[in-house]
């Protein structure tokens, strides 16, 4: 059954591989010879599937004023991936339970002490990242702590790139099927209680969410940058928009944009492929800040000094 | 082991909400003690207490948001959580409690009034956009925004309204649930002389339609024109009676005083509506 399963999945891949070829084929040489490496092509895809997944729930993250959170998590499913790899447990399962357990413990330290939400978090997620780096340590070599910290999409194989499809489908699905009440949620929670919406039921499904991202991202930028992921395409798509259906269009274009090119300029440069995403993302991010026709610098100073000048008529 | 939530009654017409020794408290803080309330249905009722004296604390607990660490609650005779999924409770937040930077329109906003209802479309419709939605629901959805008088105002971002506008978008948004309880959280705070007209009188005519309308307010003028009886708190019932008996300085000057125990007046309940 299982290796139905694989052989299926793998397939899928190889069509989408051959898909995206067929795209490559279109752009100038230049840019399309380092896709001729089989490894460059499953890094493309990848980057795009991360960048599409994160895009999508940085919108949430953003909204909800989550960007500590998601941070906390994405550092503290590191002991769950050590210890599911201890186990022989798929890693997913493992990070599930720490992120889990570990937003449980934050809101169980909110409530029954003086601590406020900020100390709680770095409180709950330093903890939960020092037992993760101890713990791998042990096990495993420097190297495969490095790339989990800071992620190696070139090095990406088959079993990771099926696991980070498989996040995105079921992200993707999610947000569709349960748009209202994510709407909802993100925007009132008083409002989706008064519904009689399960508001516990939609909080810790939107971590479950969060958490499948982070490690579908894992291999890609890594669990100390994936945090930026998912922020900066949302955070970038909020200045420009106020519709959340486009928001979250634009936040996917932001994330893979982002992940493609920061995964060409890695290539051609020869730096690491996360730290290459990042610095794309929060540069497409300043590029909004400035020019966004709303809510950017620029249009702000030039509306500041429309109000400043004198009117004519009023000589 | 459950104690049974839903108290079965013969009486036809069920109190809209009844609270029995209710306590709540935060942090071991007590902010409601021994409360006792009995809200007729189609009736308007409001709420006056100075801060902290557990006005939103007895919304929140009607709408599931705390538990009360003792006591009884029931709307219509039923566990609030059951009313609440039926779409009778329907609710007005407080202006600071939304999140006006949202990257939502005006319809949009009033449409997620409809969210609960929409739980009985068909499966296929509730996987298309909001934007597709059932035409009963954009139908109600235009009626409200027409009523708060912001049709104009539709698709504009609700970022970029003014103060009574955007309480008359969160009024439209309660009264697109057609619920048979609206729980309105100053409804009238810092709203223009027109907007505040407006909404008084549209909430009259949700009254007079049968609805319940209950309402946590600072201002003694409007509920002595409009509502039908006060309910003065303060961590207990102070007092509760028709506007005429309970807005006098004595009973006002009670209320102010935090702690206040004893009862000092309450009138024989009113009929159930009508």
């Amino acid at each position: 059954m299982m290796e139905i399963l694989e052989t299926l999945g793998i397939g899928l891949i190889d069509a989408l591989l051959w898909v995206l070829m067929l795209g490559v084929g279109l752009l100038p040489d230049a840019l399309a010879e380092p896709f001729s490496y089989s490894f460059m092509q499953r890094a493309l895809l990848t980057a795009i599937l991360v960048g599409a997944i994160c895009g999508l729930l940085s919108c949430f993250v953003v909204l909800k004023r989550w960007s500590l959170l998601g941070d906390a998590i994405s550092h503290a499913v590191l002991p769950g991936v050590a210890i599911a790899y201890l186990l022989g447990w798929p890693f997913f399962i493992g990070a599930f339970i720490a992120g889990a357990l570990t937003s449980v413990g934050i809101g169980a330290l909110e409530r029954h002490t003086r601590l406020k939400a900020d100390a709680a978090m770095g409180l709950m997620f330093t903890a939960a990242f020092a037992l993760g780096v101890v713990i791998i340590g042990k096990i495993a070599t420097n190297t495969h702590l490095m790339h989990i910290l800071f992620g190696n999409v070139l090095g990406v194989q088959y079993p990771a790139l099926l696991l980070t499809l498989f996040a995105g489908l079921l992200a993707l699905l999610a947000v569709w099927a349960f748009y209202r009440p994510l709407l909802l949620y993100t925007f009132d929670p008083m409002q989706a209680q008064a519904l009689g919406f399960n508001t516990g039921l939609i909080h810790y499904g939107l971590i479950l969410l969060l958490t499948l991202t982070i490690v579908a991202s894992l291999e890609t930028v890594g669990i100390i940058l994936v945090v930026a992921m998912l922020i900066t395409p949302g955070a970038t798509a909020h200045l420009l928009t106020e519709r959340l259906t486009t928001m979250m269009m634009l936040s996917v274009a932001v994330g893979v944009t982002a992940s493609v090119v920061g995964l060409y300029l890695s290539f051609r440069l020869d730096v690491a492929s996360g730290g290459a995403i990042v610095l794309v993302a929060a540069a497409l991010f300043l590029i909004t800040l400035l020019l966004a026709p709303r809510h950017g610098l620029l249009a702000r100073w030039w509306r500041a000094r429309r109000l400043r000048a004198p009117s004519p008529a009023a000589g | 082991m459950r104690k049974p939530d839903v108290v079965l009654r013969l009486t036809p017409k069920p109190m809209a909400v009844e609270v029995k020794r209710l306590s709540a408290a935060y942090d071991g803080q007590p902010v409601l003690e021994d409360v006792d309330i009995a809200l007729p249905a189609g009736k308007w009722t409001a709420i006056i207490g100075p801060n902290g004296a557990g006005k939103s604390t007895l919304f929140r607990i009607l709408l599931g948001v705390m538990k009360p660490l003792r006591g009884e609650v029931t709307v219509h005779g039923e566990d609030p959580a059951r009313q609440r999924r039926l779409g009778h409770i329907a609710y007005m937040a407080q202006q600071e409690a939304v999140e006006w930077d949202f990257p939502i329109s005006v319809q949009d906003t009033v449409l997620t009034g409809r969210f609960g209802h929409m739980r009985t479309d068909p499966w296929w419709r509730r996987l298309l956009p909001p934007r597709w939605a059932e035409s009963r629901h954009w139908d109600v959805v235009h009626r409200c925004l027409e009523a708060v008088n912001m049709r104009d105002f539709a698709s504009r971002p609700i970022g970029a309204l003014s103060g009574g506008q955007k309480k008359r978008v969160l009024l439209a948004r309660a009264l697109a649930q057609e619920a048979r309880l609206l729980l309105l959280d100053e409804p009238l705070a810092g709203v223009d002389a027109a907007s505040e007209r407006l909404i008084l009188d549209l909430l009259a005519r949700q009254r007079a339609a049968g609805r319940t309308v209950v309402m946590v307010t600072h201002d003694m003028d409007s509920a002595r024109r409009y509502a039908d009886q006060v309910l003065l708190i303060n961590r207990t019932i102070v007092g509760m009676g028709a506007p005429d008996n309970m807005l006098v300085d004595e009973m006002l000057a009670c209320t102010a005083v935090a702690g206040w125990r004893p009862v000092a007046r309450r009138d024989p309940p009113l009929e159930a509506f009508p």
